[in-house]
This record gives C-alpha cells, structure tokens and sequence, in this order.
C-alpha cells in the first residue's frame, strides 16, 4: 500500500488544464445519443400506464401493427423468460424480472407512466399515433404512494410474492404473507440500552422527505441494431457500458459477446442512468424489424417513469451527556423503493452516523415497495435522507445543551482508531479536519445582518466505491500514450485519468490522450458512479505507468547494454550509468520513444484493479439565508461548501463537483417534490412545475477543499462527487430555523409548506 | 409531436381567408412559444399553423402623447419591454413581458398569444387589464375592440369566435401623476408558473387616488380586475389603511384553486401581499420618487 502522509509535490496532479473533451462539448461537436444517424432508421415510443396500479388484463397490439409505417411493435412477452438470480452491475446488482417488467409491464402496471408496449415506425409522429391504436384493457387496483402507509397490513400488495427479507439480528420474523416491506435490515454496535441509560439528555425527531429526481438535462436515449447475424449494437447515455451490456444480455438471453454497447457523451446521470430503460425495447424491435430503432425519451415521461430516489420517512433518537458527548442512537429509515425493491436502505443506514463516533447505536432499515417509477441511485444514493435526519436532530440537542453546535460535532468526530457504524475501523479520516474548517472559516465568524436572515451548518458523509476498472495504453512513436479508458467521462473522467498516468509517467497532460471506447474495445469496468471513478481509474492509470516505466527501463537497459536494476525512470527521463567514456547515459521518454520500435516493438500494456481501500469523504457546509415571512420564500444570501477531498486531481472539477452537489442539494431542500392526486397519478411531470433550482436561485458558491490524503490510493484520491449533496438540506433547515423561529421536519421547505407553519390556521 | 401544416399570411384579409378555410384545427402562430408546446404534447387537435408574424399591422409599437400605445398583437416581448415610450410610460408592461420565459422565449412570445392562450396564469393579462388594455381584432364577422378584462371567459377559453384573431392591443395615456407595478410570485427566481400575480395602475392629485385599477391572475379562473379594491382606493388619501383594504378587496375576489402550484390558502394570502406591494410600487412611481 502507498501512503501518503504529506501531499508530495506534484507536476500535473492539482493543476487546472482544459480537459480534453472540453472544445467538442462547448462547441457542439461531441456527439451524444441524439446524434446517432443511420441509414434506414426506425423510430420508437413506448406507451405507459395510465394507472398507479393495475393488472392488464388484455393488450391488443393488432391496429398499430396495421398502421402503415408501423415496423414493429413489442409487449414484455417478447422478452425470454429472465433466468432467476441477480444481474451484476459492478455497483449493486438487478434482478431480472423484476429488471424486465419495469422496462415493459408483465401481468400488472406499478405506477402511473409504467411501460406497456413499444412501437417503432418510420416516423416519430406514426410511432406515437401507433400507441394511439394499442388496446389494452386494465383492472384498476387500489395504489400506495406513501411509505408509511405501504408498511401497514391492510395496504394495496404490490409483489405477491414479496416475503421480507430480515436482514436484523433479534427482528421480529414476519409472517409468510404478501407485503411490500423487502428488506428489513439493521447494524448495530455497543450496548443500546446501556447507552440510553447512560444519557442525560434524550431527544427524539421525525422526518419525511419528498420523492427526488436527478435531473439530468440529457433524456435517456437508446439506438440499437440487430443485424442479421445476431450481434446486437447499441448506442446509448449510461453511467455504465459494461452495465447495460450485462442487462441486455439477461434481458434478451443472448451472450455478452454478442452485444457491443457504444457508450455515447452523457448530458448528466446522478445515478439515474445505470438501469436500462429504453436500449433493451430497442433492441426488440431492432429484432423484430430488421432496422435500426432509435429511441429517445419525452421529458414527462422521464419525471414519471425514471429515477427519483426514495421518499422517505425516518426517526432519530439521540442521547447525550451534559457535555455533549452523544453516548447513544437509534435510527429507523424506511425508504420507499417505489415499483420494486431496492431503495438505497442500506447506504442510507451506513451513512446516518458517519461523521460521529458515537459508541452505541442500532440502525433500522426498511426496504419498501410502493406505486411510484423503481427508485434509482441519485448521488449519495440514500445518504441525504438519514443524514438530514440526524444533522437537524444534532441542531436541536445543541440548542438544548447551549453548545456551539460545531463544538458539538466535534466532541463526537469520527477519527481514525474508531470504528464505522457497521464496526470496522477507520482508517485516516478527514471528519474533524472539516469540522475544525468550518470553525475557523471566516464565513462561519461573520456576523449575519438584517431582518430575518439565518445561519446554519451540517456535515455530510459518504463512503464511495472502489470496485473494479480497466484500461490500456499504447506509446506512440512520438512519445505521447493513448490512453483508453472503460469508464465513462461524466464530470470530466478523461482529465481526471490522464492527469494521473501523465503524472506517475512525469509527463504532460498534452503528452496522454484519453479515449472514451465501446465493450469490445477495453477491459470491464464498473460503472462511473459511487465516486469511484477517480479511485478506481487512477489506480489503474498508476498501474499503468509504473508498468510502462518497467518496461521503457527494461528497453533501456537492453539498448545500453546494462542491467535493469542499474537504470532509473525519473521525471519522464530514462537514466543509467555513465557509459564507458564516463560520459552520463540519458534519455527523455520522447526519446526511447522514437526508438521502440526499432528495439523490440512499442510498448502496450492493459491493467484491471479491483481494490476497496477506497477513502470516506466529508462535506461540512455553512449557509446564510434569508426568508420572506410574508410569502415564505427561502432567498441564499452566502453558501460556503468545505470538504476532505483526499487529493484534488483536478481542482477546478473537484470545486465543480461541490458546487453541483450544493446545487442539487438546494434543490431538495427547496423546491423538489412530487405531486401526486389521489389516483396516484403524477402530476407534475415537466421540468416546469418540477422545481429544480435555476442559476439566479444560487448565491456563488464558495468551496474549501481540505486534503487529507486517501492511504488507500498511490495518490490519496478519495471520490469527491456525492459528499456535497448530503449537507445542504440540514444545513438550510436549520438555517431557518436561525430565521424566523421555525423548525421544519420535512422536504421540501418550499414556500408552500413554510407558510403552512407560519400562517394562522383559519386564514 | 404531430404532423402539422404551415400557412404564412400576409395581409389580415389573407389571415381570415386562412382562418375561415382552415376549420377549427387550424391555429394562429405568433411566437409559437404556447402553441407549439401544445402540439408537440398532443393537447389539442391542430392541422394548420396561420402564421401572422409577417402581417405588417401585427407587429410593431407605437406611441403618441395623448393617444397612448398601440402594440401589434405578435411583437416578439424583447421589443416590448425595450421600447423606450413602453418604459417610460408603461412599467406594468415592461415588468409583466420581461419575466415570461427567458431571454430565447421572449425573442418569440407575444402579448397577443399571452392573452389568446387565456391561462388564468398568464403573466401579461393583469399587466395588461390594469393598463387598461384594449384588443383590436379581425375576424369573418368584421373587427371589434374587445376590452381586455372582458377578453377571458374561463381557463383557456375567450371571447374570440372562430377565425377571429387580434390585430393589435392599445392602452390609453397614463395620467401625468400615475404609476403602474406588475409583479408575481413564484418558488423559483425565473422559468416559473405564476402561483399568483397582480397588476395595478394608480394616479394621484396630491395624495388622493383619482384613479386606481387592480387586476390580478391565478387565483380565479380567468385573470381579474377587481373593481372593490379600485372602489377601497378611489377618492381617498393613498395610507397603509386605503392600500390593505385594497389588498383585502383583492383577497376576497381571488377564488383559487388548489393544486401543485399552489394551495388556496397560499395564493389568497399571496395575492394580498402582492397587491399591497404593487400599490406601494406604483404609488412611488407615481410620486416620482422612483
Ligand atoms: C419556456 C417557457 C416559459 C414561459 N414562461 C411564461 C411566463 O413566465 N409567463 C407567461 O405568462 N407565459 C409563459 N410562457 C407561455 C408563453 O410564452 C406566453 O403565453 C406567450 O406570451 C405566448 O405568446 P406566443 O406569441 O408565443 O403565442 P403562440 O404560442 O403563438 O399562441 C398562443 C395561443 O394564442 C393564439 N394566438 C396567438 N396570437 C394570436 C392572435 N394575434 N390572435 C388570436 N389568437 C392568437 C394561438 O393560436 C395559440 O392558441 C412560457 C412558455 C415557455 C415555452
């Protein structure tokens, strides 16, 4: 293992170079899904449910089919029965029934805007009036949207093979009857009681947070041919190639290496583009038509039927002594999964507690079906919700115990020698480094000014992934190295990557160029996302350079005739001892590069890393605001977002990646909801009446980045991008609160929902 | 999207003609920024886009002391708010038509499709009834002048008949010490529903209200002018008291609905915050202190 307890200077690591991809993306060039053309296109929609539940009890496909332009048309019974088991996505794993009825219905619809059938038709407008021409006959079924009352026995049973799944030492077991609880799951540590006993001060809270989406701008898209021959092309937006490679081949029944996925440039994700939505019903009717079937889809349907994370609702008791040492915690999360199971429960409960050493807790968490579109991961997949839970709890003990409420924090701080809440032991951590930051910053020593404004703090913690990533690297000729990369470049991957071989390498970012390539062309990697990809692809970038330098020194000694261990690679130059003139061997990597083919070949190496020494991040954000008591309008007057970065690779993408996760976080906390009417339909499906936040609704938002170096990572990179979304909505709560006196206990803090506190009842 | 044919008009005859021959599925097109939304999400039948924009009446501003402001109904809003003799004279208008969509959206969008679409949301309607707007219009049955607050009939719906369309919109001269203040409340800062809005229009001999209009939108099914808080105004000295008892008029006419935009409750308080506000807006306009 490489440690790095100082930061060592670098040459490329923490400078800010244009990224490679960065001219095509400003200026339009790069290609993303919707610029995919081919010859003889087809053209496809899908139709979904009108319902939030419902069994179909008839589709007839038959005047669509009929419908002249119509090529093809897809039901789920197209789809090959699934294998049971579970399909490994590299971060997190799908089960493929359950994976195939969400791409197009099986016996029942799960929720208002479900897939049901697809059509594909020489033009978009024939497809769309083709859905026009599908019959399909429901029996509506009593819906559940809201988690709590999905828990209750005499709730509408979405799975009827649904048993719970117990997963929580000393848990009740339940009955073997239908439910819509998947999962009930717990991690425990110390002596509960014991703690409680021990406390002198104990106070209990409840939370409820809105259903959320990613909001990625680029909708999911799909284009996909099946040729003749049986092998399957698919172009498409995803966090994952290799992930959509392993769906379609479950989904279709045919061979990994018969399908080839073309990851095309990515307008955002935040998770919600590891699942398969379109590419798979593309390919069906790709089957079917003998054409090409290009598939995009319509911003409603993207609010209705993909994403969001889980609406929650969650429980917090806290016990502490008189001086703020938290001797106890209990937390219970239960998160809706919407269709089908899977909510990010389990993140959800490691998370809670994560900037806190606190002795004895339990954590409960419960996996829940609802009608609502199948959760997807969204950045810090279930981390949000427990930890906003326990930040605003943590406001209100300060309050109670009058004590600055980052003393508190940091009376109770993780640190390395203590365990995580599941019980292992902390490596070197940043969780005090960022509290003492956020103490010392002048942000938090101003003063606040004027009328009803607030300020408040909160920490956020993630754990990130390290799992499995390949690559490979030629050297050229000329001494520049292609660098082709499996993962996906979303917030600037190319750089991130290159940076670290051109520095292990001592060269120029110049001298590296990242490619971005299909499945068939690099090894397999995991998805870009857990904010693993700077890790996991910097540790193969790091292998890769040490490897070529193995081999560049080998080279050299082979033409100098002298003993690899008597050679030396430093800076980019190749030295060995002095010749037999006494004269200096020397030689820059651009020359033995010119030379390698003439002395053996060129080099090109490839390299596979799967390690878990992946390094926790944590965020600590400060926010001033204002609120408008007449119109309850939340107004950021100062937003300073601080975070233990490991090591910015890059700087000015590291910055970026905060100030997105503030952003998004904001935007949780303010405005993001769903409706839904008493149908269970969703009715606010347009990015109109979905509230994201837009640039006027955010201050500038200020970063520190704090480096504590990851052990587990040659260069001490932790993931940065899913830390900064957790604290934003604590943060603001308790700002507030520091406002106008109110304690909000769910999300959205919308305008609405404040002046439902503030206004007189009757009025 | 469906498939849909494009007409352009010339002349406001050619645009009747096209109207007339077209049926009830042929539309009008001014900037589009509605009814091409609608198309694209199939929310109603259309066969035929009429689009007026080349008709010369139809587009362009003019003013003239003592006459007032003549707008031509499909004048992109950017030229709108950017008149000079608009932003002298008719702030109302230049806050209303500078919020609608972004800057894309107003390089397109018009005061006539704003008050043709008829939403009860609609933010140049109040501006426009507060003003005290009027709409010229064209139609197989001849031309009318259609007073704005008696243009919308309900959600969607107006006075228009079938192939009927506006020509142009005038607004009469401001009294010399008036004022006039538009403003609406959303969630967001920009790209926004109103959850209510108001437009008001006041002027003042010393400090008594000789004239006052209120109008306000989304909190009813058709934007409003509210006559009572004009009647609580009127003849009286402008004070705290006059202007809550406007701003409490304005409340009592407001009959919203609640939905995701916003609740009941919310939009009656919201439209007597914004009513006060304007009032005191448009009073310091009016007072030259702005
Ligand atoms: C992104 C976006 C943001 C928006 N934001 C706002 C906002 O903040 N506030 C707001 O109020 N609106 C908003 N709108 C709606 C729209 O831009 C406005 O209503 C605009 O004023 C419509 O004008 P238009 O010229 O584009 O109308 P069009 O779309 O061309 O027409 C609208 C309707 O009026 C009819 N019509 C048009 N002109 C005439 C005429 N001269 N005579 C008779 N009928 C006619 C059309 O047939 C159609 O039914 C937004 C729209 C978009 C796409």
């Amino acid at each position: 293992m490489v440690a790095t307890p100082e930061k060592p200077t670098y040459k490329v690591i923490g400078t800010r170079p244009i990224r490679p991809d960065g001219m095509d993306k400003v200026t339009g060039r790069a290609e993303y899904g919707a610029d995919v053309k081919l010859e003889n296109v087809l053209y496809g929609a899908v139709l979904r449910s009108p319902h939030a539940h419902a069994r179909i009890k008839r589709i007839d496909t038959s005047k669509a089919e009929a419908l002249p332009g119509v090529k093809a048309v897809a039901t789920n019974a197209d789809f090959p029965k699934p294998d049971a088991g579970s399909i490994d996505l590299g971060e997190g794993s799908a089960n493929p029934v359950w994976l195939s009825e969400n791409m197009l219905a099986g016996s029942k619809v799960l929720y208002h805007g479900h897939a049901v059938a697809a059509v594909a038709a020489t033009e978009l407008h024939i497809a769309e009036d083709a859905l026009a021409l599908i019959e399909v006959e429901y029996e509506v079924l009593p819906h559940v949207i809201d988690v709590r009352e999905a828990m209750l026995p005499n709730a509408p049973v979405l799975l009827d093979d649904l048993r719970t799944n117990v997963r929580a030492k000393g848990a009740d077991t339940p009955k073997d009857v239908p439910t819509n609880i998947a999962l009930h799951m717990r991690i425990e540590k110390g002596d509960i009681e014991a703690g409680f006993a021990e406390a002198e001060v104990v106070i209990e809270r409840e939370f409820s947070t809105s259903q959320a989406h990613q909001g990625y701008i680029e909708p999911q898209n799909g284009t996909a041919f099946w040729n003749r021959d049986g092998q399957l092309t698919i172009w498409c937006s995803t966090q994952g190639s290799f992930a959509v490679r392993a769906q379609c081949s479950a989904l279709l029944g045919i061979p990994e290496s018969r399908i080839k996925v073309i990851p095309m440039e990515i307008g955002g994700g935040f998770g919600g583009k590891l699942t398969v939505y379109l590419e798979p019903v593309a390919a069906l009717l790709s089957r079917k038509s003998h054409r090409p079937v290009k598939m995009w889809m319509p911003r409603a349907d993207i609010i209705r039927a993909t994403g969001p994370t889980s609406a929650t609702h969650n429980r917090v008791k806290i016990g502490a002594k008189r001086d703020g040492t938290i001797v106890a915690a209990e937390v219970n999360l239960a998160y809706a999964a919407g269709a089908y199971p899977g909510a990010p429960v389990g993140a959800g409960a490691l998370c809670a507690l994560g900037p806190y050493d606190v002795a004895n807790q339990r954590i409960d968490g419960f996996d829940v079906v609802t009608n609502t579109p199948k959760t997807q991961a969204y950045r810090a997949p279930g981390a949000p919700a427990s930890e906003y839970a326990v930040e605003a709890t943590l406001d209100e003990l300060a309050e109670q115990l009058q004590i600055d409420p980052m003393d508190l924090r940091l009376k109770n701080a993780a640190k390395e020698g203590g365990t995580n809440s599941a019980g292992q032991p902390w490596p070197r951590i940043g969780a005090e480094a960022v509290m003492q930051a956020i103490k010392n910053h002048p942000h938090y020593n101003s003063e606040l000014h004027g009328e009803d404004t607030g300020r408040g703090v909160a920490l956020g913690f993630w754990f990130n992934g390290g799992m499995e990533s390949s690559s490979s690297a030629t050297v050229n000729s000329d001494g520049t190295v292609s660098l082709i990369l499996g993962s996906i470049d979303i917030g600037g991957s190319r750089a991130a990557l290159a940076m670290q071989l051109a520095e292990t390498l001592g060269l120029t970012l110049d001298d590296i160029n990242p490619h971005m390539v299909d499945t068939d062309s690099v090894g397999w990697t995991g998805v870009t996302g857990g904010s693993r990809t700077t890790f996991a692809g910097g540790w193969v970038a790091y292998d890769l350079g040490e490897e070529i330098k193995k081999r560049v020194v080998e080279r050299a000694a082979r033409m100098w005739n002298v003993e690899a261990d008597q050679v030396s690679y430093a800076d980019g130059t190749i030295t060995g001892p002095d010749d037999d003139e006494g004269k200096p061997r020397s030689m820059t990597f651009k020359e033995i590069a010119k030379q390698l083919q003439r002395t053996g070949g060129l080099i090109a190496v490839s390299a596979t890393s799967r390690r878990n020494t992946q390094g926790a991040a944590y965020a600590g954000h400060i926010v001033d605001l204002k609120v408008d008591r007449e119109t309850g309008k939340v107004t950021i007057l100062r937003y300073t977002a601080i975070q233990d970065v490991g090591t910015a690779i890059h700087p000015a993408y590291v910055e970026g990646q905060m100030q997105g996760g503030v952003a998004q976080g904001v935007g949780m906390a303010l405005n993001e909801e769903y409706f839904y009417d008493s149908e269970g339909h969703v009715l606010n499906a347009s990015l109109l009446d979905y509230r994201m936040p837009v640039a006027n609704d955010l201050p500038m938002i200020d970063t520190e980045l704090v480096e504590v170096p990851n052990p587990g990572h040659p260069y001490g990179v932790r993931g940065v991008g899913e830390a900064p979304i957790v604290p934003p909505t604590p943060a603001i709560r308790n700002a507030i609160y520091d406002a106008i006196g109110v304690r909000m206990y769910s999300t959205p803090m919308s305008p609405r929902h404040i002046l439902e506190e503030t206004l007189p009842r009757e009025d | 999207m469906q498939a849909v044919k494009y007409a352009r008009a010339t002349s406001v005859d050619e645009a009747v003609q096209m109207l007339r021959d077209g049926g009830d599925v042929a539309r009008v097109l001014a900037g589009g920024t509605d009814l091409i939304v609608l198309a694209r999400e199939r929310r109603r039948n259309i066969d035929l886009f009429v689009d007026v924009k080349h008709i010369p009446d139809l587009t362009g501003i003019t003013y003239a002391t003592g006459q007032g402001l003549t707008v031509g109904a499909a004048t992109p809003l950017y030229q709108v708010y950017n008149h000079p003799d608009v932003k002298a004279h008719y702030p109302a208008l230049v806050e209303a038509s500078h919020v609608i969509g972004g800057t894309a959206i107003q390089g397109r969008a018009s005061l006539g499709g704003n008050l043709a679409n008829s939403s009860p949301a609609a933010d140049g309607i109040p501006a426009m009834i507060a003003l005290g707007g009027i709409a010229h219009t064209a139609g197989p049955n001849g031309a009318r002048d259609i007073p704005i607050t008696e243009f919308c009939t309900g959600p969607g719906r107006n006075v228009l008949e079938q192939g009927e369309f506006i020509v142009t919109l005038s607004f009469p001269d401001p009294a010399p010490r008036s004022g006039s203040a538009w403003e609406r409340f959303i969630p967001r800062n920009e790209m926004d529903i109103a959850v209510a809005n108001a437009g008001v229009y006041l002027a003042l001999d010393g400090d008594t209200v000789t004239e006052a209009r209120v109008a306000i939108g989304a909190v009813a099914p058709t934007p409003l002018l509210v006559p009572a808080a004009a009647e609580a105004l009127i003849g009286k000295p402008l004070t705290d008291e006059t202007i809550e008892a406007a701003a409490a008029a304005a409340k009592d006419a407001a009959t919203p609905i609640s939905d995701m935009r916003g609740s009941e409750q919310q939009r009656k308080h919201l439209v007597a915050v914004l009513v006060k506000r304007m009032l005191n807006q448009a009073a310091a306009r009016a007072r030259g202190d702005e």
